[in-house]
């Protein structure tokens, strides 16, 4: 894919999505709903009103963890399945940035579920969006832990056996203090959960579902499928975790788009950090005083 | 005063006081003034097993646990019947009568028994202050005055217990003592109390302050022995220093983390043993290809696999110079001594953050978990701090900014995200010269080829700066032992025995493994004579390292992989034996089995 040139764009006025498009054009399928996603991405960092400095955008592999370089912020591009561990260790080292860690499905449910539950559990201040289209798209279609029973893919093609984890139980359950479902077709509601999850101040989830359209059967039509089913989650009081609990479980036909769970109530774990009370630990001093290591030598004497 | 060296020992099960006895009695030595080495010899279990633990007292520093025992404290009866053949001759064993009614005979020792009933007023007689009555025989044995003893009671008690406990261990500690005056031969050895008292720790601590003397300012473990105790110095002490200790899900995690850190900015550090370091292995080669400085601690135990979590080896070489796919520029380094685990932290943090690459650290629980006593005044808290070539500030290039800009050094200037004017993306995936992925433009050879060229010459720098092995010891000897990281001391102890015994030794030892100076490292080799390598692996992993990387092949051999750490005598018998048959590998065989 062609890259611009590189260029200086500082920020004049108050910054619009124009100003986080990133230097390199996405290379996605065209059609996919990751652009939709980027989209109101860059949407929702135009409106916190911030620098592009200010963010830095964090992913693991797959093509929705491709994102980082398509928007201008700091970005890093880490392992298949290890973005929220890398995104722990920055913002407990520069908590005023703003942390946005993207990745799919395959990447956060399946290699790096571990990390997916131990982040949540912890409540770290950051925001995840998963763009979840129920596939291995990069690995060319096959089955991951939200393929649905019975889905014929290249790893599958007898039928899927296996039962699809439930993203938003699970984070609910798992300690996230935000959780949130939307579609990629939904951009004005998914830019303004994504804008409010940033806002939030604790671990914030936005499971997206965001259809493949090169490995689903349906192709295009994958859209109408979708759009069949969505609805808008209503009268719902997202302070309620059981509440928002049986939302998440519910079965049937219809599949629900809105905040599932809002808590405030909970402080965030870098906010519980007495060590960033000082500033971020990237800015203070090295090393410690004289007087500190003398106190260290006279316990051990 | 004379020369001495003298090895006191304490045996039991785990939950005894082992550790209690042997800290106090460490500790009181090193208020006293006196060189000590210790090492336990323990089991992957809580309760139950049987620990040795040896404190080694020397007029002479000292950097291993000695060849001998004089004295043992045996807190039961296993203790007595395994070790009392241990014992040197002119050495004691000090048991309680209510444990061990009969002990076998040794007409060359003196055995102290005690009663612990008749010592103590314990109403409830768990013998918890046991280790108590025997330390304090052992130390009016060897001289020490009781107040030292006292003092260290009511440090390691009056919070913890209270008051009655620590009146009942003193009134046990003076009868114990008494009776000691009364029944038992002294030593001939009496330390006297040298005019300055000495700092104790242990290979773990000292690495967890060489840390925060770095500025390590994020701290990530995952509990795995024998590296926990870096975790275990950092978690209370972090607030107060300025560090962020965070425990993790998984060793994945734990680097993952690191490598967050420190790309936003932070002097970030993890330690693991082997089989945690297996998992980060992947991890260590995305900082190599993002070119973020990290340092990863490797404290060794046996392997392969959960192999032995409480013994010591150094067979993770192979794991951790192969450490993840590819080839990227890393730095090895294999500290000598405990000493030398704390300097080694700041001067690896400042060749990664030059070099923007990984920095692993290879020791083993030989180290980690040893105490010695050292001088104050020998801890450097100020070391150099150098960060490389670090933008954190916006305006410190003209035009554009090219994270990976190539250059002749291969170090590209690095900005910390929050930086104004910088703004870029790294990747895990090969990339451009300004992070962007060569496989968007259909994966450009020549980018590749130049990127990749770029990386690699950072190892030239590197390379330069690593300070070659020097040979200590007279050049024209006749035997030349080569050794790497932890077993400094014991072989520079053997080359002693040697000499004296009229075999002239030397000494070449390895402290920074990776990269090495071919041709600085040859000189150095080419000055050896019948070369003898020592370590302690099965395969001789050092020995085929060195082979790989200069050619250079030795005379014989020298290892060991019982899981238990070389003594000195180990190694001088087996140059003996190798100069006097036509084997060229010698496998100490372990006296001492806990």
């Amino acid at each position: 894919m062609a890259r611009r040139a590189r260029r200086e764009r500082p920020i004049q006025g108050a910054p619009t999505a124009r100003d986080f498009k990133g230097d390199v054009n996405p290379d996605w399928c065209p059609g996919c709903g990751d652009f939709s996603v980027l989209n109101a991405l860059q949407n929702a960092y135009a409106k916190l009103g911030r620098g592009n400095h200010d963010h830095l955008t964090v992913s693991g592999i797959g093509c929705s963890s491709n994102l980082p370089g398509y928007v201008r912020t700091y970005g890093m591009h880490t392992l298949h399945g290890r973005a929220l561990a890398v995104a722990t260790g920055a913002k407990f080292a520069n908590h005023e940035l703003n942390v946005v860690v993207t990745g799919g499905d395959g990447d956060g449910y399946g290699i790096g579920g571990n990390h997916f539950i131990h982040t949540m559990r912890k409540n770290i201040d950051l925001l995840y969006i998963v763009m979840n289209n129920e596939t291995y798209g990069l690995t060319v279609g096959q089955a991951s832990p939200t393929t649905i029973v019975g889905e014929q893919t290249k790893s599958t093609p007898f039928g899927n056996l296996e039962t699809p984890l439930n993203p938003v139980a699970m984070a609910i359950v798992s300690g996230a203090t935000y959780v949130a479902r939307a579609f990629s077709s939904e951009g004005k509601q998914l830019a303004e959960l994504m804008y409010n999850g940033m806002q939030h101040k604790g671990f914030a989830f936005i499971d997206v579902i965001s259809p493949c359209v090169t490995w689903k059967k349906e192709k295009m039509e994958i859209f109408d499928y979708w759009k069949e089913r969505v609805q808008f989650l209503e009268n719902h009081d997202t302070s309620d975790r059981a509440a928002a609990l049986a939302q998440a479980v519910k079965t049937g036909h219809e599949t629900q788009l809105g905040l599932f769970y809002h808590d405030t109530s909970r402080q965030s774990l870098n906010d519980m950090e007495p060590v960033l009370e000082n500033g971020p630990i990237a800015h203070q001093p090295l090393g410690i005083s004289q007087e500190q290591g003398d106190a260290i030598i006279q316990r051990m004497m | 005063m004379a020369k001495y060296d003298f090895a006191i020992a304490v045996g039991g099960a785990p939950g005894q006081g082992i550790e209690t006895a042997g800290k106090s009695i460490s500790q009181i030595c090193a208020r006293y003034g006196l060189n000590v080495f210790t090492y336990t010899a323990y089991q992957s279990l809580i309760r139950g097993g049987h620990s040795f633990l040896t404190i080694r007292i020397s007029s002479e520093p000292i950097a291993n646990h000695g060849d001998k025992i004089d004295l043992i404290i045996a807190l039961d009866r296993n203790s007595v019947e395994k070790h009392l053949p241990h014992v040197a001759p002119g050495g004691a064993l000090i048991y309680n009568t209510e444990h061990v009614r009969e002990v076998p005979e040794r007409d060359d020792i003196q055995l102290c028994p005690i009663s612990y009933k008749e010592l103590t007023n314990d109403p409830d007689r768990k013998a918890t202050m046991l280790n108590t009555c025997m330390s304090s025989v052992a130390l009016k044995l060897v001289g020490i005055e009781l107040d030292v003893l006292e003092e260290i009671i009511v440090l390691a008690l009056l919070k913890r217990k209270g008051q009655a406990v620590v009146d009942a261990n003193i009134a046990a500690a003076r009868a114990s003592y008494d009776y000691a005056a009364e029944h038992f031969t002294p030593f001939d050895v009496q330390f006297e109390k040298q005019d300055t008292p000495l700092a104790f720790g242990s290979g773990n601590t000292l690495m967890a302050m060489g840390g925060a003397a770095a500025g390590v300012k994020f701290y990530a473990a995952y509990p795995m022995s024998p590296s926990t105790g870096i975790l275990h110095w950092m978690a209370p002490n972090a607030r107060d220093l300025g560090i962020i200790v965070r425990q993790c899900e998984d060793e994945i995690s734990v680097v993952n983390m690191v490598i967050g850190a420190a790309h936003a900015g932070a002097r970030a550090m993890c330690a693991t043993s082997g089989g945690g370091f297996a998992l980060m292995s992947e991890a260590i080669g995305s900082a190599g290809m993002m070119e973020i400085p990290i340092v990863v601690v490797n404290v060794q135990r046996g392997g392969p696999s959960t192999g032995l979590p409480t013994k010591t080896e150094q067979g993770d070489l192979w794991q951790v110079l192969g450490a993840s796919q590819g080839d990227f520029p890393k730095i090895v380094v294999s500290p000598t001594s405990i000493m030398d685990g704390f300097n080694t932290i700041p001067e690896i943090f400042n060749l990664v953050d030059k070099f923007q690459c990984p920095g692993m650290v290879l020791t083993d629980l030989s180290l980690a978990e040893g105490h010695t006593t050292f001088v104050p005044d020998s801890i450097n808290w100020q070391p150099e701090i150098d960060r490389g070539e670090l933008i954190s500030e916006p305006g410190q290039i003209d035009g554009e900014y090219l994270r990976y800009q190539i250059t002749d050094s291969g170090i590209s200037p690095r900005a910390i995200p929050g930086t104004p004017g910088h703004v870029h993306v790294v990747a895990t995936d090969d990339h451009d010269e300004d992070g962007g992925l060569i496989s968007d433009e259909f994966t450009n050879p020549h980018k590749r080829r130049d990127i990749m060229e770029k990386r690699q010459r950072k190892m030239e720098g590197i390379a330069e700066l690593l300070p070659p092995p020097t040979l200590e010891g007279p050049e024209d000897a006749e035997v030349t032992l080569i050794g790497w990281g932890s077993t400094h001391g014991v072989i520079s102890e053997a080359v002693q025995q040697l000499t004296e015994a009229g075999i002239s030794t030397n000494h070449i030892h390895f402290k920074w493994l990776y990269p090495l100076d071919e041709d600085a490292v040859n000189e150095v080799l080419s000055k050896s004579a019948h070369a003898i390598i020592v370590e302690c692996n099965y395969t001789g992993q050092f020995a085929r390292f060195l082979r790989g990387e200069t050619g250079f092949k030795a005379d014989g051999h020298i290892r060991k992989y019982d899981g238990e750490p070389f003594m000195p005598h180990h190694v001088a018998d087996g140059v003996r034996e190798l100069l006097n048959s036509k084997t060229d590998l010698y496998v100490p065989y372990q006296e001492i089995v806990v």
